[in-house]
């Protein structure tokens, strides 16, 4: 009876053959045995994750019916409006993919959302760092490896969707070459080296297509090995609780119940970007017309993930100056200055915050938002600052619905992009004071009498 | 390890469910269905999967207590950190200044090399991207022609109408720069800058129609204001003054061509543009 039960079993003798040869059973039985912490905040790098696998895997097979070529061709397909016309190749094979290739609009679309979701994932994730914590020692050069996959996904971005030669996505291109040619000293150098001349050139389709399928994502991908194997060193961070240290990790084990989660996430991930693809329609091509370098669509908004930077080249004043008898021109300080500036600030965080709290030990154990007002207000303050901005760079919605003029609504959000900040600055503190001083577990738990306390202890640190 | 859980029917549910999704897409595929059917099918396959899966991960955890793994994250002990020294700069290496700093000229001089080939982005040798950004093909006797090619007269315009133009025989999409617009006003509300009061035919007047911003073409006009609105950036113009700025981050005034009319009353360039088009650049 008991030989019988212990012959039913699987015997995994593939495995044992490669074993045999490769030793590798210990080494997986410690991997399988890793601890990951339980909170659901830690899946959010996760979701960047397998959104970067579905966009490599829907990238490929949008790459086998797109032509990366401006050479003017004639559309002939199922969209009835355009058969006949002379279009670019980009734009002609996009649209054939969208209209004539059988599947080919559900992967292009997924592909858009799945873009996204990425970058949306990576903004969470930096936040959850962010306020944690977690990005102190000994974390500092994973927090600089993470901060340039969120540089090098919104380049891939904005490359992706400049591919297909449409009419929007040609004003952006035009935009992001007023940017480069704005640098002081090697502008016009710099937007000549990228555009093979003045704008819009004809090489840039080809090069940006070598850029998003090539270049940024092997640097992903080579960026994404080593902030996985720096988390697998050094282990997660995890939140304080019974038993919980700095020496250890508490929470599930990679094989099975954290494997079936994270693997559980990579199909929900792909589920949603594929229902989204199927059932959401975004960026219809064929609805803006292929590029035109002397028209364009009005409104024109960019996705959001750039609109900021749109929204700041509309609210920065038309001011410019010379230095030394060369032109500094306008749109550098919104479009060059102020991300430099931004995303400066970020690379520096771990360090400016070390220098700030006078805390430079290493930490595992990471504090709740709360246990820092200080990170709590500054990042409310540049969210609110960021929201904004994308707000500026979506102002036409306003202008259509107040009826108010375009020059009252910019007037508005100058001011807005100061106080807003300011006053979300002294609001996360104190809420977080607040919490701080009380037991509750989340801030809509708040009472009056708890943020009352909260701002007697604001005030008397202000006033240290 | 007490006996294993048995496998939950909800679970089970969800896998067939998900198998359901995928042969779903198939047919839809094969039927040539529409790209919501697509979609739903296999994003409901993949949804259920997920479902699945987590339903079965928390079936386990409940039964399995919170694990405790041990960290050894730090500085390597001292003598351990002192050997990996020793054997990185150990004998067979020479500490000769000559000898590494002659490896560093190479591979330094071998990285500069491969800079070189990056020249062959740039447009033709001798090309100054300030010559060409400064200046358009534009020149006196150049006559604007509509989109299809056709010449232009001044009364081809209605009063408040606008018209974008190009040079004749020049390919607009490879001449952007060129891009004019035709607005024709009535004379008596032109206030145009000194020197420019014969640049204007039968009240039309000729602009860049690249915002002195950040290139976008200044597409709206509002005859009511004589304002041009760009839609990048809402920066606005006033026509009438020589298409000054006023509202929004543009800082210069749209360059103006001067117009005058050829032998058969076409309207002909008298010139290039009052100044460079388009957006400033860094070393201008």
């Amino acid at each position: 009876m008991l030989s019988l039960l212990t012959r039913a079993l699987p015997r995994p003798r593939p495995m044992r053959k490669l074993d045999e040869r490769l030793g590798f059973a210990s080494a997986g039985r410690t991997i399988l045995a890793k601890v990951f912490p339980d909170h659901w905040s830690f899946m959010l790098g996760e979701i960047a994750l397998y959104s970067f696998v579905f966009l490599v895997l829907s990238g490929i097979y949008l790459a086998l019916f797109f032509e990366p070529s401006t050479a003017m061709v004639t559309y002939h397909g199922h969209y009835a409006p355009m058969r006949g016309e002379q279009v670019s190749a980009a734009y002609a094979s996009t649209v054939r993919l969208s209209w004539d290739v059988r599947g080919g609009l559900l992967v292009r679309q997924a592909h858009h959302w799945a873009a996204h979701l990425f970058i949306a994932s990576i903004v969470l994730h930096l936040c959850r760092i962010y306020l944690t914590g977690a990005f102190r020692r000994p974390r500092e050069l994973n927090w600089t490896i993470g901060l340039t996959m969120l540089l090098l996904a919104i380049f891939n971005a904005f490359a992706g969707y400049s591919l297909p030669d449409d009419l929007l996505s040609g004003t952006g291109l035009r935009i992001f070459n007023a940017i480069a040619l704005s640098i002081p000293v090697v502008g016009s150098w710099l937007g000549f080296l990228v555009f093979d001349g003045e704008f819009p050139g004809q090489e840039i389709i080809q090069r940006l297509y070598i850029a998003h399928v090539l270049l940024v994502p092997a640097l992903l991908a080579i960026l994404i090995s080593a902030h996985l194997a720096m988390v697998i060193r050094q282990k997660h961070t995890h939140f304080p609780g019974p038993g919980r240290r700095d020496s250890n990790v508490v929470g599930s084990r990679a094989w099975p119940t954290y494997g079936l989660r994270s693997l559980s996430l990579l199909t929900a991930v792909f589920a949603a970007v594929l229902l989204a693809g199927g059932l959401l329609q975004i960026n219809p091509v064929w609805a803006w017309g292929d590029f035109d370098p002397t028209t364009i669509t009005a409104p024109s908004v960019a996705d959001w993930y750039i609109l900021w930077i749109e929204g700041a080249l509309r609210l920065f004043p038309p001011v410019e100056f010379h230095v030394f008898g060369l032109e500094v021109p306008n749109q550098f300080w919104p479009g060059v200055v102020l991300p430099g500036l931004i995303f400066g600030m970020l690379y520096l965080w771990p360090w400016l915050d070390r220098r700030w709290t006078g805390d430079s030990e290493a930490h595992h154990l990471t504090g709740r938002p709360r246990e820092s007002p200080l990170r709590v207000g500054l990042a409310s303050a540049m969210l609110v600052f960021m929201a904004v901005l994308l707000v500026a760079g979506a102002q036409e919605l306003i202008v259509q619905w107040t009826g108010w003029t375009v020059e009252s609504v910019r007037n508005v959000l100058r001011v807005l992009v100061f106080v807003l900040p300011l006053a979300a600055a002294f609001m996360g503190r104190w809420v977080a004071e607040s919490l701080r001083r009380s037991d509750l577990d989340h801030a809509v738990e708040l009472g009056a009498k708890d943020m009352r306390a909260g701002l007697r202890r604001a005030k008397r640190s202000q006033a240290q | 390890m007490s006996s294993p859980p048995r496998a939950p029917g909800s679970v089970v549910l969800c896998f067939m469910l998900s198998a359901l999704g995928a042969a779903g897409f198939a047919a839809s595929y094969v039927l040539g269905l529409s790209n919501e059917a697509l979609g739903a099918c296999i994003g409901g396959a993949f949804a259920f999967l997920a479902l699945g899966l987590a339903r079965w991960s928390s079936v386990i955890s409940a039964a399995e207590p919170q694990y405790v793994e041990e960290r050894s994250v730090g500085p390597t002990p001292q003598p351990e950190y002192d050997a990996f020294r020793q054997a990185l700069t150990e004998q067979p290496v020479p500490r000769s200044w000559v000898l590494w700093g002659s490896l560093g000229t190479a591979v330094a001089a071998i990285g500069g090399a491969a800079l070189f080939p990056l020249r062959s982005l740039l447009p033709a040798m001798g090309t100054d991207p300030d010559a060409v950004l400064s200046r358009t093909p534009w020149k006196a006797g150049l006559r604007l022609v509509t989109e299809a090619g056709l010449p232009i007269r001044a009364t081809d315009l209605d009063l408040g109408g606008v018209l974008t133009a190009f040079p004749e025989g020049l390919e607009p999409r490879e001449h952007v720069d060129t891009t004019t617009l035709l607005i024709r006003l009535d004379p008596s509300v032109l206030d145009l800058p000194d020197g420019r009061r014969d640049w204007v035919v039968d009240g039309v007047v000729a602009y860049s129609k690249l915002c002195t911003h950040a290139g976008c073409p200044v597409g709206l006009y509002a005859d009511t204001a004589r304002q041009l609105l760009c839609p990048c950036h809402h920066s606005i113009f006033d026509v009438a003054t020589g298409a000054t700025p006023v509202a929004g981050p543009a800082p210069h005034p749209l360059p103006q061509l001067p117009l005058g009319t050829d032998s058969s009353g076409y309207l002909v360039a008298r010139g290039d543009f009052s100044g460079p088009v388009g957006p400033g650049w860094g070393n201008h």
